[in-house]
């Protein structure tokens, strides 16, 4: 029997020429990400050599990534101090792939690393971060791990004990309709999966509509692949994950597009056809709750976010300036737009999106992970309801428990921002 | 035998565990304080030092879902306690077996809060109700892991056993 794109690449990482649904495998890892958690995993690294005479070492500073953007900049002298021990590791250690908090190469971890070229095809990455799946949008094998596992993949350079999980095939059909894209899709893919429908599964993307689909948009179905509790998301690599990489991250090696074999053995098939998706809305409290548009429509709203490793990029932020252009955001609604990186950042300003969105009354933070995690920035009210374009809606995600949070397409989000109440963007009154 | 001193349903994501906005705190000796701070009693309990070692946590389906943050198991394992649940999410059980916090994976398990529990080896009675429930063993493949005291200890051990096997080459060649 054949491979999917997963157990390829685990068995290539691995040394095998085959590998199928439960085999214990001991992938190589070819880059192992962390943003400021960094500094437990340092913690949990120094812990590994303690007592032993052997000199903390990184297997390889070559394929070790550090990219602050949960905190930044730091919301208090706790985070800026574990910053700077963070800082002062890369430096001994000679980290290659750091990105510090700056406006040039400085952004969100999921947005950095294809935007730099980090991730390719075929590529084992972990990440400490369970939205490490977003790299599955590039035929990577991309997997969120804890900081004692990443403390010892530093030191190994490998995984242990990786039980290759089976696939389930997503394969989606149909153009989707204006103002509908792939947040709508994997929202309402989550939704039929529920939470943990993946648990312990890869979710492959296949079908006209993946193909068709940009590595931007395959960003987001691979980001939110762990909301239905998935290990990995997969697109197998095609031409346009080598147009991304050439033209938007400058990578000029030649590439490995692993693609499934075609008897390739899938747990199951799910079959979606997208024409007649409607905008969908993850109500509050789980990712699963998913409704379409139609079901919450008037629901008032107090804080509208836009931004994130889900829908943070260009494409994102021109659909939302695109809608808001000449018009105002509604009195009682802040908006709150975060580019995904420096580079999204000064495209978006080149192209007018930063103008238009802050003529129209946003606030238009710097790149990071924004109140998403309710860390710092745009904390909620008691009471208060949130509308974003994140990829969480737990209760108190975004730091307060006793508040709100639907998730929507930035579409949806920006046409919200003028009424103030959760809107369809396809309304033609807008 | 020990007491169930929490019940929660299903999908309880890391952030009820522990919330975001202490993630700042990375220690082990540090985040037990912050474990469900969400939850001012039960926090409060687990502060004021009410629960006793061993005791039971009870959820639902995929516990643990959501962020890889490693507090969500520190905080827990800083209590002692037990997590039994119908399954557990990806992450928190690596997590877990990495940190040595101990979970249950009881697909069927039926109990509340009070209720006393005893964990046999291959099945959980819930002596307050006589009934008795399987519980399914964690993967083969984590064992090694566990069997080693945890990921640190186990990772340690390859390295140098991996030091020693170079010394015995080098003195080969040599």
């Amino acid at each position: 029997m054949g491979m999917t794109v997963a157990e390829k690449i685990l068995a290539r990482a691995s040394g095998l020429a085959f590998a199928q649904p439960g085999d214990v495998v001991e992938p190589k890892v070819d880059l192992a990400m962390s943003h400021e958690n960094a500094a437990l995993v340092i913690n949990q690294f120094n812990e590994i050599y303690q007592g032993t005479e052997l000199t903390p070492r990184i297997w390889d500073a070559s394929k070790v990534a550090v990219i602050f953007d949960h905190r930044v900049p730091a919301e208090s002298p706790k985070t800026a101090t574990n910053q700077k021990k963070v800082r002062e590791f890369v430096a001994a250690h000679a980290l290659a792939k750091f990105h510090d908090i700056r406006g040039d190469v400085g952004g969100i971890c999921h947005q950095v690393l294809p935007e730099y070229g980090y991730v390719r095809p075929g590529m084992v990455v972990v990440g400490t971060d369970s939205h490490t799946t977003s790299h599955g949008a590039l035929g990577a094998f991309a997997f969120g791990i804890g900081a004692t596992e990443m403390a010892s993949v530093w030191a190994l350079g490998v995984a242990v004990n990786v039980e290759v999980p089976a696939t389930i095939k997503i394969n989606v059909r149909g153009r989707f309709s204006r103002c509908v894209g792939p947040k709508d899709l994997i929202l309402y893919l989550i939704g039929q999966l529920t939470a943990q429908g993946a648990n312990f599964k890869v979710l492959e993307f296949q079908g006209e509509t993946i193909e068709q689909m940009f590595t931007s948009g395959r960003l987001v179905l691979c980001n939110m692949s762990v909301e239905a509790g998935a290990t990995a998301g997969i697109v197998p690599a095609d031409e346009e994950t080598a147009r991304y990489l050439s033209e938007e991250a400058g990578v000029t090696d030649s590439l490995d597009l692993v693609q499934p074999d075609p008897d390739a053995g899938y747990e199951r098939e799910v079959e979606i056809n997208v024409s007649a998706l409607s905008p969908q809305i993850a109500c509050p409290h789980t990712v699963d709750n998913v409704k379409p548009v139609e079901q919450v429509v008037g629901r008032p709203v107090h804080q509208i976010v836009i931004g994130s490793c889900t829908n943070g990029r260009l494409d994102d932020l021109a659909m939302a300036a695109r809608i808001v252009k000449g018009r105002k955001i509604a009195s009682g609604t802040r908006l709150l737009v975060f580019p995904a990186s420096g580079k999204v950042y000064r495209q978006a300003l080149a192209k007018g999106y930063v103008g238009a969105l802050m003529q129209a009354g946003a606030v238009v933070m710097n790149s990071g992970c924004g109140p998403c995690l309710g860390v710092h920035e745009g904390a909620l009210g008691d009471g208060e309801i949130a509308l974003s374009t994140t990829n969480r809606n737990f209760k108190g995600r975004m730091g307060n428990p006793n508040s709100e949070i639907y998730l929507c397409s930035p579409a949806v989000a920006a046409a919200s921002a003028l009424t103030g109440r959760i809107t369809d963007p396809r309304d033609e009154s807008l | 035998m020990a007491t169930v001193v929490y019940k929660v349903a299903d999908d309880v994501s890391t952030d009820a565990i522990y919330p975001g906005r202490f993630m700042a705190t990375v220690l082990p000796e540090e985040t037990p304080q912050f474990a469900f701070a969400d939850d001012q009693e039960f926090n409060g309990q687990l502060k004021a030092n009410k629960i006793p070692s061993g005791s039971y946590i009870v959820g639902g389906r995929n516990f643990g879902c959501g962020s890889s943050r490693e507090q969500a198991v520190s905080c827990l394992k800083g209590h002692e306690l037990v997590i039994v649940a119908r399954s557990f999410a990806r992450i928190f059980l690596q997590n877990s077996v990495n940190l040595g916090l101990k979970l249950v994976t009881c697909p069927e398990i039926e109990a509340n809060l009070g209720d006393t529990l005893k964990l046999d080896a291959a099945e959980l009675v819930n002596i307050s109700t006589g009934r008795r429930f399987a519980i399914v063993p964690l993967p083969q493949s984590r064992q090694a892991i566990i069997d080693a005291g945890g990921l640190i200890a186990y990772t340690r051990s390859r390295l140098l056993r991996e030091a020693a096997n170079r010394s015995v080459e080098w003195k080969t060649i040599g």
